[in-house]
């Protein structure tokens, strides 16, 4: 019996291969893709944000079976949810807080990259697919932020739409058809949902697959930053150092998943809200026009390059400045493959120089997140005898500062990479 | 080698181990998202029992209430009208009420009603689920032999006054009888009997 | 004055107090799971919010989860002849509302949400009277607030007296009500108790089955950890 059972499978599998390349395919990129043996810690993240990804379609799918894109409506239905429909809370929750935790993983998997080297030759293009991903992923957020249709959605929404504005000439125009309305209306609500669901995501799994297939041809890169590709098996011509990612990636990854998991449903279930920073407390009141409230932050992921924003002065009256300023704070990454010219990839090898540099970029990133959820008196000001910055806010002192270095980890990474002393990188991976 | 065949035994088992751990989370994971597509509890308090007043139908009359939705008829049906119903008992797919799923139990008796008179049908046809229309009187455009019933527009199925279908009709059941019971004399509730809320 | 009890409750002195950067909130102290107290929140709720204030979200039968059975609903807290299914509505017209107070009284479903336990807590026992509004009332936690101080009856009337030295506002019962102020402050807690049960009904149900999940997943982890580490065990 068991054999006939053997026997019927493969020539299942046979007459599907003779139509369609599957056990091709789940050789190449499954069972003999052959991936670096010294995977790290650093390593987990893209697999969580594949999960992450796909636990926010399904989620999304369910959501709209419920939710209203309808300014009057809008605010209720999820309520509605969140009350009403069976264990739609748990669903909700799992979107918002995947919503959060995509960032997390997103922002660690980029880190890895920074210390890795991974964008370097020849993997610009991972990385610029990578980039792609990060932008259209924002996109998502803002989109989708405003779905709840409560007073942050709003005025968020509302704020960044404005920031169009300050584009010279044609800013107003820009703002005006995107709002499609004078003001958010119901009408940005409903373009915005059909962004949200349906065109970004299009875009967001193309570029996935795009990264994917990228990633398979060059093969992955490894905290030691060597190329396994260069010492193979004479006979099989199997990397000596690589090996195939299932079984042992995939056990390793399911070990990862029920970490992320648990961290995951600890949230859902004890702290959606994650003490406002997940959830804000102002969306739990409905959009209201005519009154915008007292202190409002974007989410978390975006404060970064808030902060920036903020922190850039007007100059001849324009808000531009910090609008371009803020833009190039997040397409700046797309730049690392030709701005890094250090002979290295990993940070194992690479001298002091860059160590130092890459730590005052985290650094910065940090206190710019930080700083962007607070208002910016949040630390008072200097005293008026100060020089130069005498009654400035110190928050948008400590804001600029960080900014410069923000922008210098980038504009100086071609002359401090190239000057750095590197250490000798080994032929093959270190255990 | 002997070493080699207990790792294979181990491996075995931990792979068997983590498939059911991973299928029963699979399944549990599945559960909310199933549920959430049956009714929520807006529909549920929509869905809840109506009350009918029946006082004020005539004999030979009836009135449509909406219930879940759908349209529930309550005859007040004429003594001419219930002395009829035994006389067909041979054109009717299921005159005896053998499809017990069509009505409540206490409603299996020759009148299909707690209170013979009084006939409370969901008023939908059993076949795809058009809704029929009233054609209470004798003879008409139904033809001569004609002795008041029910006739669905979309395939013609037709249903006696106690709405048991005629043989030969596409719908296969007689119509839906919903749980219903008597909350006054004149005041019928929709939706709920003795054993509960449906 | 004799009638005058002059009560100066200790706790709220230094909490009440508005400094320049805004009011202090008291911590609210309710318990979740306490059902007895839910259940007074809701009667509260029901005599006195919920003849201006919705709960358009709620429905009456999610208090079953604070251990009321539909008869005890019906006939404690629905006064309209409403169906238990249906959500905690208003008949007061949104126009008049608006024309009485000046704004329409907000939803309460989800309040708690937008304002924090502590907050209404410390909101709903801050009001004083000032003569300068058209209720005759203002509110230390939300200055020049519309809503008149509903629960005056039960409160008394409080006066805000104004330490220039300190630059320090405290709160005075001039006046007791018909409780005192510790059962008014209970009563305060049993009320907001109830406003966070309303707006997330499930959030302590649901945490018993987080523990269940993460119980589970407790598992798959040491299942998972042993897998890899025998397979693992390949690599040299």
């Amino acid at each position: 019996m068991a054999k006939n059972n053997q026997q019927d499978s493969k020539n299942l599998i046979d007459w599907v291969d003779a139509r369609f390349p599957l056990s091709s395919n789940l050789k190449a990129h499954v069972t003999e893709y052959y991936a670096p043996k010294n995977f790290n810690f650093w390593y987990f993240f893209g697999a969580l944000a594949t999960l992450i990804l796909v636990l926010q379609i399904l989620t999304g799918i369910f959501l709209t079976m419920n939710y209203k894109p309808d300014a009057a409506l809008a605010f209720a239905s999820v309520e509605y949810i969140m009350r009403d429909v069976s264990w739609g809370r748990l669903i909700r929750y799992m979107h918002s807080t995947g919503a959060s935790m995509f960032f997390v993983v997103i922002y660690l998997h980029m880190f890895r990259g920074l210390m890795y080297g991974s964008y370097k030759t020849p993997r610009e293009l991972i990385w610029l697919f990578g980039v792609g991903i990060f932008l259209v992923l924002m996109g998502e957020a803002f989109f989708g932020y405003l779905l709840p249709w409560g007073q942050m959605s709003y005025w968020g929404a509302q704020v960044i739409i404005n920031l169009f504005t300050s584009i010279p000439f044609i800013g107003p125009d820009i703002s005006l058809w995107l709002r499609g309305d004078y003001t958010v209306s119901d009408a940005t609500l409903n373009r915005f949902f059909a962004f949200h669901v349906i065109a970004l995501p299009l875009v967001l799994l193309g570029l996935v697959v795009s990264h994917l297939i990228a990633l398979h041809e060059v093969g992955s890169n490894n905290p030691d930053g060597v190329e396994i590709k260069k010492h193979k098996d004479p006979k099989t011509h199997i990397p000596l150092d690589g090996i195939p990612f299932h079984p042992y990636y995939t056990v390793k990854d399911l070990m990862g998943v029920s970490v992320f998991l648990i961290v995951f449903s600890a949230i859902i279930f004890f702290a959606p809200e994650m003490g406002g920073y997940f959830l804000e407390a102002n969306n739990f009141i409905p959009a209201d026009p005519l009154k915008t409230p007292a202190h409002i932050a974007p989410v978390w992921y975006f404060t970064p390059y808030y902060s920036i924003l903020r922190a850039v002065p007007p100059i001849f009256n324009s808000q531009f400045p910090g609008v371009a300023a803020m833009g190039l704070s997040v397409v700046i990454f797309a730049f690392l493959p030709w701005l890094d010219r250090s002979p290295v990839r990993s940070i194992r090898y690479r001298g002091s120089l860059y160590k130092k540099w890459l730590a005052a970029f985290v650094l910065s990133f940090i206190v710019l997140g930080y700083l962007g959820t607070e208002p910016s008196n949040v630390w008072g000001q200097f005293a008026s005898s100060t020089p130069l910055i005498g009654g400035a806010d110190r928050a948008t002192i400590v804001a600029r500062f960080f900014s410069l270095v923000y922008f210098s980890f980038f504009a100086l990474m071609p002359w401090y990479t190239k000057k750095d002393k590197t250490k000798p990188v080994p032929e093959r991976v270190t255990a | 080698m002997a070493n080699q065949e207990v790792d294979q035994s181990k491996r075995k088992f931990l792979i068997a181990a983590t498939s059911v751990a991973g299928g029963v989370a699979a399944a549990a994971v599945a559960v909310p998202f199933v549920t959430s597509m049956l009714p929520s509890e807006r529909a549920k308090a929509a869905g809840a029992p109506v009350e009918a007043e029946i006082s004020k139908i005539e004999p030979g009359s009836m009135i449509t209430v909406e219930w879940r939705g759908k349209p529930v008829w309550i005859v007040n049906r004429s003594q001419a009208m219930l002395d009829a119903l035994a006389s067909h008992d041979d054109k009717l797919s299921d005159p005896k009420l053998e499809v017990i799923s069509q009505q409540p139990d206490y409603c299996v008796n020759p009148s299909r009603a707690i209170k013979p008179n009084i006939m409370v049908l969901v008023g939908i046809c059993t076949h795809l689920g058009c809704s029929p229309s009233p054609k209470l009187q004798t003879g008409g455009d139904m033809g001569a032999d004609w002795t008041g019933g029910f006739f669905c527009p979309c395939h013609g199925s037709k249903f006696d006054l106690a709405g048991r279908v005629f043989s030969g009709s596409p719908a296969p059941i007689n119509l839906v009888v919903p749980p219903h019971k008597y909350i006054s004399d004149s005041v019928v509730l929709i939706g709920a009997d003795d054993k509960g809320v449906a | 004055m004799k009638t005058k009890i002059l009560l100066v409750l200790a706790l709220l002195l230094p909490l009440m107090a508005i400094a320049n950067e805004g009011v202090k909130l008291e911590r609210a102290p309710i318990d979740p799971n306490n059902q007895a107290s839910l259940q007074r929140g809701a009667k509260t709720f029901v005599n006195y919010c919920l003849n201006c204030h919705s709960a358009a979200y709620m429905r009456y039968n999610r208090l079953q989860d604070i251990g009321l059975t539909d008869e005890q609903i019906k006939s404690n807290l629905m006064f309209a002849g409403e169906k238990v299914g249906d959500t905690m509505t208003v008949s007061m017209p949104k126009a008049d509302a608006k024309a009485w107070f000046g704004v329409t009284p907000p939803d309460l479903s989800v309040e708690a949400r937008a304002r924090g336990a502590d907050w209404l807590y410390s909101y709903l026992r801050g009001f004083y009277r000032d003569d300068t509004r058209p209720t005759g009332w203002n509110n230390v936690v939300y200055e020049k607030v519309a809503m008149p101080h509903v629960l005056w009856s039960l409160q008394g009337e409080q006066i805000l007296k104004i330490d220039e030295k300190t630059d320090t506002h405290h709160l005075v019962l001039e006046k007791q009500g018909a409780m005192t102020p510790a059962e008014y402050d209970a009563t305060i807690a049993d009320l907001v108790n109830y406003l966070v049960f309303m707006a997330e009904p499930f959030k302590e149900r649901d945490k018993n089955l987080g523990l269940l999940v993460l119980a589970f997943l407790g598992l798959m982890f040491v299942l998972t950890y042993y897998l890899k580490k025998e397979f693992w065990k390949d690599i040299h």
